[in-house]
């Protein structure tokens, strides 16, 4: 396959980015997306460029580090697909694909394709846990989990934090990646004693990182990777209300 | 003819506590000199990696109240490869009552590791196995339920009981992102100071004792020393010396072999687990390789045609011209064979030429027996994303056309050699996790990396390295201390080295080539005359690296080709020790199968008599030296393993 690449080209984050234009001409479909960038990367290494640099690990859909939005659409244009997990496939001979960082106030480009996403880890340690000590736990079968409760958990805790939902929001809002987590933690018994302070600490913290506030254009969810609902942002804004009544 | 290596002195001590075997964790933790509270504030822990082990060491620590200073070279510790793993996490909590026991879990794991590995430790490893489930659900893990509430388990490759414990097929995720929210929450009480997008370049050591390590900032490319009490290694395996594997792509072996450099023994390098599940290559632009869970061979039967070179649609192949190869020669095990019994049998058959795909490397795992028994609603709900993702990488629906698999280096078994404390050979540098060479012997059980990682992060470390703290803290370090001028030293004249090369080769074209050469080489089967040429091939490549290696950019700013750069250098020497140590162990045993040493039916050849022991090197800069650690069986006695 022959394909026109447009790809972001960013220094530092202070200078100016710019789209800058490769050819491709041997594509071959099995490859993932992050392979023919690796092709290309080769290429520019020996022309005596510097290659694009992107973020990526796992290469099998899981870890979260890929990050590019292809052709306007974080992920690319695969339903439920990250970007590392894509093949070449899903693309046509003769094609134009633009590449692009997530472009959103809290994530601020590191170089090229790559952003900054450590604003989801601060909202983590706002209280995206349960305060467990080590060492001290009861017996695993002490605390039975209804199988759906424990079925729903896992959906909403299989978020991989890839920030595809901030990327795609017009808002910039990371709700689906802060939801997703209030969720699977207010589904199981270990999580409510500290319910209503974390859905209180982690929206304030999202709040203060720059993120956009949410108005359920669902933008989110239609490239989340992992298929976390707009209902779950639904229960956010239920546990948060539930929270600011119980605190007054 | 030239043997590599020299002996060494033996290791006499691995620090076990001596008496029954049940008592010894009991009994070391009681001996252990403890810090008192007010104390741990004044000690600092540095804590390289955040997967599993480093994770949860590093949360653990920092709640005991020791000043936590973590290091990762991913963008956020959510991220290192622990969270791929698919498949489960054993422990001997005999829920199903099926007659499981911290006994036979030890038992197992032993055999399983084909008598390499030591009592003491796989023993507290299966004690400690049920307290970190209770600590995983304790923590809102979201294992998966029965309808009545209590935890499921299912059997995994090697066991005939049900112990594993599971989150679909997405367990080390849910037990990382357990570990990771413990981190954070750390991390928001001060007590760990979070350094993602660093990595370890040196290991400064003062007075014999591991006092701090030299880093790279990974956006700014600035080099910086830090100090502390301890030093903790949790930073993962080395799989990635064959290019191809199923760890991510950063997977590296830098932070362990530079502290190997500065006196840390190496041990058993040449034990590596070939999965049998993962993926088929389908070009020279791959990059990894993907696993699929074994997990899978629980309901899927493996089988290839019965006649060489039959390359017609599975579907038009009857019943009676395949060979479900694995059921016919391990009638006992069948499909659940352990994982180097199910990698070789899948290598000898299409070496027969009876593989199956494109070029011919590949074998059949059917589901159709599966579907027709438990329909295929059940088989979704137990492995639907698995299929999802062959299909997604693959282009064919495996509800409908069986999956093709095919052997790949997955885990490493060797590692950095820790004693009972997991302390290395270097005073105050600890090492956990799969960068130590613990617990596995030579061939890992499935589901009980997970639980080591955590064993060690969670429970082993945090106690036994207060033992070692206790004496502290040490007196202060400064930056012109001769031996952090020296490390930092080293870091600084590499990059320049490498930048300066300039010539005609990138750094990914010097890797694959190293991979293929061990994949050739030192991988599913070794010979004395392979190993050889192998190594005389690494050193000339090595040589090759430095007249033709090209690496753009600068030092300064983020650099990924320089971080690789540095990272496929270690490789280099790690690569020609694993050859040394494959070429030295003239038996075969579990992932290190030494194609001269087989029985008469072709399996492999253990040899008790002359090789019952930890093979630890140490590093010279010319020929290692070899250290031998006996292996003791009290318990366990070695026998033949049989499938059959």
């Amino acid at each position: 396959m022959k394909l026109t690449l447009r790809i972001w080209r960013q220094e530092t984050p202070q200078v100016k980015g710019r789209m800058v234009t490769y050819p491709m001409d041997d594509v071959s479909p099995d490859m993932s997306f992050l392979e023919m960038l690796d092709v290309l990367n080769e290429r520019l290494t020996l022309d005596g460029q510097e290659p694009v640099a992107f973020d990526h690990d796992c290469r099998e859909g899981i870890c979260g580090a890929c990050s590019l939005v292809i052709n306007g659409v974080p992920h690319g244009p695969e339903k439920a697909t990250t970007t590392c997990q894509l093949h070449m496939r899903h693309f046509t001979d003769g094609e134009t694909v633009d590449i692009e960082p997530w472009r959103a106030r809290a994530f601020p480009v590191v170089k090229d394709l790559v952003v900054d996403r450590s604003a989801f880890d601060r909202i983590i340690a706002a209280g995206g846990y349960i305060s467990a000590p080590t060492g001290s736990a009861p017996d695993a079968h002490a605390t039975p989990v209804p199988k759906p409760d424990a079925d729903a958990a896992f959906e909403a805790a299989t978020c991989i934090g890839c920030g595809a939902c901030v990327a795609a929001c017009p808002n910039g809002s990371g709700m689906l990646f802060t939801a997703a987590k209030i969720t699977h933690l207010g589904l199981v018994p270990q999580g409510q004693p500290e319910r209503d302070s974390r859905v209180l600490d982690m929206v304030a913290t999202h709040d203060e990182e720059g993120f956009g506030g949410c108005t359920n254009t669902g933008e989110c969810t239609s490239v989340c990777p992992k298929g976390i609902p707009l209902s779950a942002i639904a229960g956010l804004n239920k546990d948060y209300l539930h929270a600011l009544r119980a605190r007054s | 003819m030239d043997t590599y290596y020299t002996d060494g002195d033996p290791i006499a001590d691995g620090k076990a506590p001596q008496g029954p075997i049940e008592d010894r964790w009991e009994r070391r933790r009681f001996e252990a000199k403890l810090v008192n509270p007010a104390n741990k504030r004044k000690l600092t822990v540095i804590v390289v990696g955040t997967g599993l082990a480093g994770g949860s060491a590093a949360a653990t620590l920092g709640e005991l109240g020791y000043q936590v200073k973590s290091y990762c070279f991913q963008d956020s510790p959510r991220r290192a490869h622990s969270i791929a793993a698919q498949g489960g996490i054993n422990a001997a909590k005999n829920y199903r009552n099926d007659g499981d026991s911290v006994h036979r879990l030890f038992y197992d794991t032993v055999k399983g590791g084909d008598f390499r590995s030591r009592e003491s430790n796989v023993h507290r490893l299966a004690q400690i196995s049920t307290e970190i489930i209770d600590q995983c659900v304790a923590q809102g893990v979201p294992f998966a339920r029965e309808y009545g509430g209590l935890l499921d388990t299912r059997s995994f490759g090697g066991a005939q009981v049900s112990r594993t414990f599971y989150a679909r097929g997405q367990t080390g995720q849910q037990l990382l992102l357990g570990a990771y929210q413990a981190l954070e929450r750390q991390i928001a009480a001060g007590t760990v100071q979070m350094n993602s997008r660093h990595e370890m370049l040196e290991l400064i050591v003062v007075d014999g004792k591991a006092r701090g390590i030299v880093v790279r900032d990974l956006v700014t490319g600035e080099v910086t020393t830090e100090f502390a009490d301890a030093v903790v290694l949790a930073s993962g395996g080395y799989g990635n010396v064959f290019f191809l594997s199923t760890n991510a792509k950063g997977c590296n072996v830098t932070a362990a072999w530079r502290a190997h450099r500065h006196g840390a023994l190496f041990a058993n390098p040449c034990y590596t687990q070939i999965h049998p599940t993962c993926i088929p290559v389908s070009g020279d632009h791959q990059s990894k390789l993907t696993l699929m869970s074994e997990s899978l061979r629980n309901d899927g039967r493996v089988w290839v045609p019965k006649r060489a070179g039959d390359d017609r649609a599975p579907g038009a192949i009857g019943e009676d011209e395949r060979d479900y190869y694995l059921e016919r020669i391990y009638p006992a095990f069948g499909n659940l064979v352990p994982r180097d019994i199910a990698s070789r049998a899948a290598k000898n058959v299409c070496d027969e030429g009876r593989g199956v795909g494109p070029g011919g490397l590949g074998v059949y795992l059917d589901f159709a027996a599966a579907i027709g028994r438990l329909g295929r609603d059940a088989v979704e709900a137990k492995y639907g994303n698995l299929f999802e993702m062959y299909e997604r990488i693959t282009g064919e629906d495996p509800y409908t056309v069986p999956m093709r698999i095919y052997p790949a280096v997955h885990y490493t078994m060797g590692g950095l050699w820790v004693d009972y404390d997991l302390q290395s050979t270097i005073p105050g540098l600890f090492v956990i996790g799969e960068a130590n060479f613990s617990d596995h012997g030579a061939n890992r059980l499935g589901a009980s990396a997970l639980m080591q990682g955590l064993a060690d992060g969670y429970f082993v470390l945090p106690n036994t390295i207060g033992d070692y703290l206790a004496a502290g803290p040490f007196p202060k370090i400064d930056a012109d201390t001769p031996e952090v001028a020296a490390a930092r030293r080293i870091v600084e004249d590499r990059i320049t080295r490498l930048l300066a090369v300039n010539g005609d080769r990138t750094v990914d074209s010097f890797h694959r080539e190293l991979g293929r050469i061990m994949w050739e080489y030192c991988g599913m089967e070794r010979t004395d005359e392979g190993l050889r040429k192998a190594i005389g091939m690494i050193r000339d490549l090595k040589a090759e690296f430095w007249q033709r290696v090209r690496v753009p950019g600068g030092e300064e700013g983020f650099n990924q080709s320089l971080e690789r750069a540095g990272r496929v250098l270690d490789f280099f020497e790690l690569g020609e020790l694993m050859c040394i140590d494959a070429l030295h162990r003239t038996e075969s045993c579990g992932g290190h199968f030494r194609a001269e040493s087989q029985t008469d039916e072709g399996e492999a050849q253990r040899d008790d008599e002359n090789f019952s022991y930890v093979a630890a090197w140490e590093y010279t800069g010319g020929d290692p030296i070899l250290h031998k650690e006996d292996l003791v069986f009290d318990y366990v006695h070695p026998s033949q393993r049989s499938y059959k």
